[in-house]
C-alpha cells in the first residue's frame, strides 16, 4: 500500500510539476540570466557585468522599490485590522450568513480587476457618482478624490481584502473553543484571550494572508496607474517602462529580481512555520 | 460561548457595510453603460441602451471576446485535468517529495503576475516563440492550474482514504479504483475548479498584459481604452463581461446544487 502511495505521489504531480518547471522556473532562471548582462542586449551571450543592478542604485530606481514595498506594508497592516473582525464573525458568528458571505465576496473576485478599480474611478473622479451627485444636491463640490496616494492605497485595500480575508477566517476557525473557554474560565479578559489565545492559534492564517496580500500588493501596478495617475512610480510600472518603451530588458530583469529576492525570502520564511495540511482542513 | 446579540448585529452590519463597498464601482460602471452622453458626468441626465446596440454590432470587441473564451476554454480543461492529478500528490498520497511539491505549487500564486507575465515574455522570446492567445494559455496556466490543485485538493484532504483501499482489497486495479472510486468522491471539487479556472482566466489581466503578442484579451482592449481617455464603450463592454461571468457562476452553482442533491438521494435509489 505504501509503496503504491509512493509511486503514485510522485506520477500524478508530474503534470502541474511539468506546467510550473516549464513556464515558471525555467523564465525565473532566464531572468536571473539577463539581469546580469550589460545594458540594452537581447541575448545572454555577453559577458555578464551586473551593470543594472548599478543602475538602481544610481538612478533612483531604490525609490519605487521602496514605494511599493511601504505601500504592501501599509496595505497589509490596513487589512488586517479590517479583515479581524469580519473574518472572526465567518468563523464564529455568522452561521449561514458566512456562505452568503462567501459567494458574494468570491463573485467580485471574478469581476476583471481593472473593470473594478475603472468602477472606482468613475465613482471618485471629478463629476464622478459622489462628488457629482453631491454637488447637484447640495451645490458644493470638491477637487475630486483621485492621483493620490491614499487613493493607490485605497486601491489596493479594496482588491486585495479577499485574499487577506479567507485564510484569516480558516485561521480563526482552527482555534478551538475549548481554548478560549478555558482561558475565561481562568479569569483572563477578553483583551488577553484575544492576544495570548486567538493570535497565536490563528498565526498560520494570519501568516498566509499577511503574506500574500503583501506580495500581491507589492508586485501591482494597475492600482498605481488607474487611481494614482501617476502621483507614485511603482517598481511594477518600472519594470514595464524598462521592457517597454525603454527597450532595456537587463534593466528590467534586474528591477524583477529586486522585488523576487525580497518577495521570494518573505514567502519562504513564512511559509516554513505553516503547517498546509492543517490549515487545508486534514482529518486528524 | 455564543456570542452576545449585540455584538452579531454590529459585525453582520459591518459585513453588509463591506459587501457594498465591494459593489459600489460597479453599481457606478452600470450607471456608466446606460449614459447616453459620449463624455460621462454624474448625476446622469439621459439613460439610454444605445452603448449596448454599439457593443454588441463591434467586431473588435466580437473578436476578443472569442480570444478570451478560447484561452479560458483550455486553461479550464487543463487545470481540471491537472488540478485533479495534483491534488491527490498534494493531499493523498505520502510520497517523499510532498512536502516540496506542496511549495512548488504555492510559489506562483504568491508571486507578483505582472512580473511573471514580463518573465514569460522574455522566454518565449529565449526560445524564438512569437506571443499570441496561445502563449497566454501558458501564462495563465502557471497562476490558474495551482490554484486549481489546491481547490480540488480541499476535497481530497476531507475523504476517507479507507474507502479506496476497501476498494483495492477487493482486489480492484490502481486504475479502477481511481475511475470508481477517487474520480467520482473528488468530482465536486473538481467542476469548482473548473469553475474557478474559467471565471480566473476570463477576467485575468496582468497575465494576460504582456503574454498575447498582437491578439487582445478583453480586459486587455478594457484596459487600453481606459488609459488612452475615456470612451463610451468601456463601461458597456465591462458590465457585459460582469453579466456573462455572473451567468456562468450561477449556472455553476445550480449544477452543484444539482450534484449534491443526485448524490444525497442516490444510495436508497441503488
Amino acid at each position: 500500500m505504501e509503496r503504491i502511495d509512493r509511486r503514485l505521489g510522485l506520477l500524478f504531480a508530474l503534470p502541474v510539476s511539468a506546467i510550473l518547471a516549464g513556464a515558471f522556473l525555467a523564465p525565473l532562471l532566464v531572468v536571473a540570466i539577463f539581469s546580469t548582462m550589460p545594458q540594452k542586449v537581447f541575448d545572454f551571450l555577453h559577458w555578464p557585468d551586473f551593470s543594472s543592478y548599478r543602475v538602481i542604485l544610481e538612478q533612483g530606481y531604490w525609490r519605487s522599490i521602496l514605494w511599493s514595498l511601504g505601500l504592501a506594508f501599509t496595505a497589509t497592516a490596513l487589512l488586517l485590522v479590517i479583515c479581524w473582525p469580519l473574518a472572526y464573525g465567518m468563523a464564529r458568528v455568522f452561521g449561514r450568513f458566512t456562505l452568503v458571505l462567501t459567494v458574494l465576496v468570491v463573485m467580485s473576485l471574478f469581476v476583471s480587476e481593472n473593470i473594478r478599480l475603472f468602477g472606482w474611478f468613475l465613482t471618485l473622479m471629478k463629476g464622478g457618482l459622489i462628488e457629482g451627485h453631491l454637488r447637484a444636491w447640495f451645490g458644493q463640490g470638491f477637487e475630486g478624490l483621485l492621483f493620490n496616494v491614499p487613493a493607490i492605497l485605497f486601491g489596493l485595500v479594496y482588491v486585495y481584502l479577499p485574499f487577506m480575508l479567507f485564510p484569516l477566517a480558516q485561521g480563526i476557525a482552527m482555534v478551538p473553543d475549548d481554548a478560549r473557554a478555558a482561558a475565561f474560565d481562568l479569569g483572563a479578559s477578553r483583551w488577553q484571550v484575544f492576544t495570548q489565545i486567538e493570535l497565536p492559534l490563528a498565526a498560520p492564517g494570519i501568516m498566509v494572508g499577511s503574506l500574500l496580500t503583501f506580495v500581491l500588493s507589492a508586485g501591482a501596478i494597475a492600482e498605481a496607474k488607474l487611481l494614482g495617475g501617476r502621483a507614485v512610480i511603482v517598481i511594477a510600472d518600472d519594470i514595464e517602462t524598462a521592457f517597454t518603451f525603454a527597450q532595456n530588458w537587463p534593466l528590467g530583469s534586474a528591477l524583477s529580481m529586486v522585488l523576487i529576492a525580497v518577495v521570494g525570502t518573505l514567502v519562504i520564511l513564512g511559509l516554513r512555520r505553516v503547517d498546509l495540511d492543517a490549515i487545508m482542513g486534514r482529518r486528524r | 460561548m455564543t456570542p452576545a446579540r449585540s455584538t452579531r448585529i454590529v459585525l453582520v452590519l459591518y459585513a453588509l457595510v463591506v459587501i457594498a463597498i465591494l459593489y459600489l464601482p460597479l453599481v457606478s460602471v452600470g450607471f456608466a453603460s446606460v449614459s447616453r452622453a459620449r463624455y460621462l458626468t454624474f448625476p446622469i441626465a439621459d439613460y439610454s441602451f444605445r452603448w449596448y446596440a454599439e457593443a454588441l454590432a463591434s467586431e473588435t470587441v466580437r473578436a476578443n471576446t472569442l480570444i478570451s473564451l478560447r484561452i479560458a476554454a483550455v486553461v479550464t480543461v487543463v487545470s481540471m485535468v491537472a488540478g485533479f492529478f495534483g491534488a491527490l500528490a498534494f493531499a493523498r498520497y505520502q510520497w517523499r517529495y510532498r512536502p516540496l511539491f506542496q511549495k512548488l505549487i504555492l510559489l506562483p500564486i504568491f508571486f507578483p503576475q505582472a512580473v511573471l507575465g514580463l518573465a514569460l515574455l522574455i522566454w518565449f522570446n529565449a526560445l524564438g516563440i512569437t506571443p499570441s492567445w496561445k502563449t497566454a494559455i501558458v501564462a495563465h496556466l502557471v497562476w490558474i492550474a495551482p490554484i486549481a490543485t489546491l481547490i480540488v485538493a480541499i476535497r481530497a484532504y476531507s475523504f476517507d482514504p479507507a474507502l479506496e483501499e476497501a476498494a483495492r482489497d477487493m482486489g480492484a486495479s490502481t486504475f479502477t479504483v481511481l475511475r470508481e472510486v477517487t474520480l467520482p468522491l473528488l468530482m465536486p471539487g473538481v467542476v469548482s475548479a473548473g469553475l474557478f479556472a474559467f471565471l480566473l482566466s476570463w477576467g485575468n489581466f496582468p497575465l494576460s498584459l504582456f503574454t498575447t503578442g498582437a491578439d487582445a484579451t478583453l480586459p486587455e482592449w478594457l484596459y487600453a481604452r481606459m488609459v488612452s481617455g475615456y470612451a463610451p464603450l468601456v463601461p458597456t463592454v465591462g458590465m457585459l463581461s460582469v453579466a456573462a461571468s455572473f451567468v456562468l457562476l450561477l449556472a455553476g452553482l445550480a449544477l452543484h446544487r444539482a450534484f449534491a442533491r443526485r448524490r444525497a438521494r442516490g444510495p436508497a435509489e441503488e
